[in-house]
């Protein structure tokens, strides 16, 4: 039968292995995976406002992005490939605040370089690698 | 009650009600944002809500373990609070920093990172704090005359959670890597060291309410937190699938994390299997009803409902809809928010020297708050798989698809609405235990209901 001396071997060795290995992991994340998807080198001054500006709107309160955030607006990883920067720049810049379908977004008071520095923003993120995420709709109604 | 120091709790147990309460608020208004009533939108936009909703969450839920902490580890260390002024310096404080941050919300004073909204500069506030925190705490444990298993997985528990707050503070320019040390504290918080905290207070709470020896319920909890870092460390890998990560985090983070189940498993077999063994003498079946629930819904909603979305293949699906708010809720409530309501029903009557042990109202507490949670849970799963299908599979735009899942949303207002009067009639037995008092101090410390084998 176990005993009590065993049973804390357990969880301490445990708990030492599996940290080791999740630093390690850590660190070849950081330094190969990460920067291969995502192009920090591409992330001039203008990006850093832009997300900057992401992060301090808590844009994240209401979409998401990489899939992460409430769900309340839509999904923004692609959304410079899906709609394009002129869209985008509308959306940003509506006077009342954007109002998709009856849905009510923040209005912003955003200066011309703040906008284009979301819009660079976008680019970014649109040009990240994430595993083949969002994924395409492959379900077709037949006919 | 057998120190007379243990009545600090009793501040962070009341704070902890008065949370949940707001935090149910913002539910609401969100759920009905969703229905497409966004009436407050002009004052309490839905990214207010949410920042709102969730931090309160994690506030309630802190507090909540806070308080435990300060009645459990003087009972366990057989000793007074190191210092209760400075306990009670330290719930004043506590509150003062997390009422300035709720409210800064609204002034749009966040960040956008979810679960950790709160602003930088009060975050050093917060980390101070909690350093006063766990040093009463060590204190307490270092001078008590004996240092139990138990006491100490919780202390190291709390000691771990600070710790892990602190890469959640630090900016970084690059999202993916902000993303990525988000979950150390998000995902090494819910599904690692706060199951320390839960296996400290299960193994507590069940060595006072079953008799059954303490050797044997710490031995189980070795294997139970050992079980959860074997899992759940590498675990954490089912948030880097999609977020900008290397591949290999597909393989390890799927097997890891589908293993996390076990840990939670545990829990319960744990918790029924002491119960069963020990002697049903205990007059406390409110607390005994709790300590149950938590053992059993934490199953349901962070293994099993965890399980269901964590291989990437399906995650590649439901990453980011509200299959993750259905899972979300359950697991948060069924854990943790169930395990503070067992250690409030368990030391409300111990402080105050009333003994509702088994009345109407918590019963019926106890059965509202519960099937309304579970109905949530269910118009949450069928809203975010409507949402899959539509939006994932089928390519529909999110706007067209978010007016077609309208309705779940008032079926989710409805069963809120019964998880609400649960919550209610809670804080009312609440009120009903009065306040804690020096008469209810028991030199002999309680009864002990041990089981003879
Ligand atoms: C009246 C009760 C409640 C209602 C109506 C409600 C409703 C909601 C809604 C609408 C969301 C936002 C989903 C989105 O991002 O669009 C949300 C998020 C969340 N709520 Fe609640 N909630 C309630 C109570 C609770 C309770 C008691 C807990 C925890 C014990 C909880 C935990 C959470 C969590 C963790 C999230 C974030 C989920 C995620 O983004 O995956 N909620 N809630
Ligand atoms: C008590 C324990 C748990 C709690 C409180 C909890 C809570 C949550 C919350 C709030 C989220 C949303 C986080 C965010 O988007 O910021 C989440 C995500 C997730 N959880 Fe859990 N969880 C628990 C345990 C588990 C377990 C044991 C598993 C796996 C078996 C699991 C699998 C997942 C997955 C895969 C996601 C990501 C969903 C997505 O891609 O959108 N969780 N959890
Ligand atoms: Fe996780």
């Amino acid at each position: 039968m176990l005993t009590k001396r065993q049973a804390k071997t357990f969880f301490i060795g445990g708990t030492v292995l599996f940290a080791a290995i999740f630093l390690g992991l850590t660190i070849d994340t950081l330094s190969n995976g990460l920067p291969r998807n995502t192009h920090p080198e591409k992330m001039d001054d203008q990006v850093k406002l832009g997300r900057y500006l992401w992060d301090k709107n808590n844009c994240m309160g209401c979409h998401t992005i990489m899939g992460e955030g409430a769900y309340y607006a839509p999904e923004l990883t692609r959304v410079y490939s899906r709609k394009g920067p002129a869209y985008i720049r509308t959306v940003l810049t509506a006077p009342e605040g954007w109002q998709p379908r009856g849905r009510n977004m923040v209005k912003y008071d955003f200066t011309d370089e703040e906008v284009e520095a979301l819009i660079a923003f976008f680019k970014w993120m649109d040009e990240a690698y994430l595993n083949g995420f969002p994924p395409k709709p492959w379900l077709q109604p037949s006919e | 009650m057998k120190y007379k120091s243990q009545k600090v709790a009793y501040y962070f147990f009341a704070f902890s009600m008065i949370l949940l309460l707001l935090q149910v608020t913002y539910g609401f208004i969100m759920a009905f944002a969703h229905m497409g009533y966004d009436g407050l939108h002009e004052w309490i936009p839905f990214n207010a809500a949410t920042a709102t909703h969730k931090n309160l969450l994690v506030v309630w839920i802190i507090s909540g373990f806070m308080g435990a902490a300060y009645f459990i580890i003087p009972d366990e260390a057989e000793t007074e609070l190191w210092s209760e002024a400075l306990a009670k310096l330290q719930f004043w404080s506590w509150a003062i920093v997390g009422v300035i941050a709720v409210a800064g919300f609204h002034f749009g004073w966040f960040e956008g990172r979810k679960f950790l909204e709160i602003p930088r500069p009060l975050d050093y506030l917060v980390a101070l704090n909690v350093v006063l925190f766990l040093v009463i705490i060590l204190m307490t444990l270092l001078k008590g005359k004996r240092q139990t298993t138990t006491a100490w997985v919780l202390t190291m528990g709390l000691v771990f959670a600070a710790l892990l707050y602190l890469p959640g503070m630090v900016y970084f320019e690059n999202l993916a890597v902000d993303s990525f040390f988000r979950w150390w504290v998000v995902h090494l918080w819910v599904e690692g060291v706060w199951e320390l905290i839960m296996g400290g207070i299960l193994a507590y709470l069940l060595i006072r309410l079953t008799g059954v020896d303490r050797e044997v319920i710490e031995k189980w909890l070795y294997v139970i937190v050992g079980l959860t870092f074997l899992s759940g460390i590498l675990g954490t890998g089912h948030h880097y699938y999609y977020t900008g990560g290397p591949k290999y985090w597909l393989l390890i983070g799927g097997i890891f994390s589908a293993m996390e189940p076990l840990a939670f498993l545990g829990m319960t077999a744990f918790a029924v299997q002491m119960y069963r063994k020990g002697n049903k003498r205990h007059p406390n079946k409110l607390a005994l009803y709790w300590t149950l629930n938590t053992a059993i819904l934490s199953f349901l909603g962070a293994g099993l409902l965890g399980l269901a979305h964590t291989l990437p293949q399906v995650n590649l699906y439901t990453h980011g809809t509200l299959v993750t708010a259905m899972h979300g809720h359950l697991a948060f409530w069924g854990a943790y928010g169930s395990l503070v309501f067992a250690v409030i029903a368990y030391a409300m009557p111990l402080m105050t020297g009333r003994k509702i042990y088994d009345n109407f109202i918590g019963n019926l507490a106890f059965w509202t708050a519960n099937i309304g949670m579970l109905g949530m849970t269910a118009a949450f799963a069928a809203a975010g798989v409507a949402q899959v299908s539509l939006e994932r599979l089928a390519g529909y735009e999110f706007m067209e698809v978010a007016k077609v899942i309208e309705p779940h949303f008032f079926v989710l207002i409805i069963a809120a609405t019964v998880f609400t009067t649960g919550i209610l009639l809670f804080m009312w037995n609440f009120l009903l235990y009065g306040a804690p008092s020096d008469e209810a101090i028991q030199p002999e410390g309680e009864p002990v209901f041990q089981v003879t084998t």
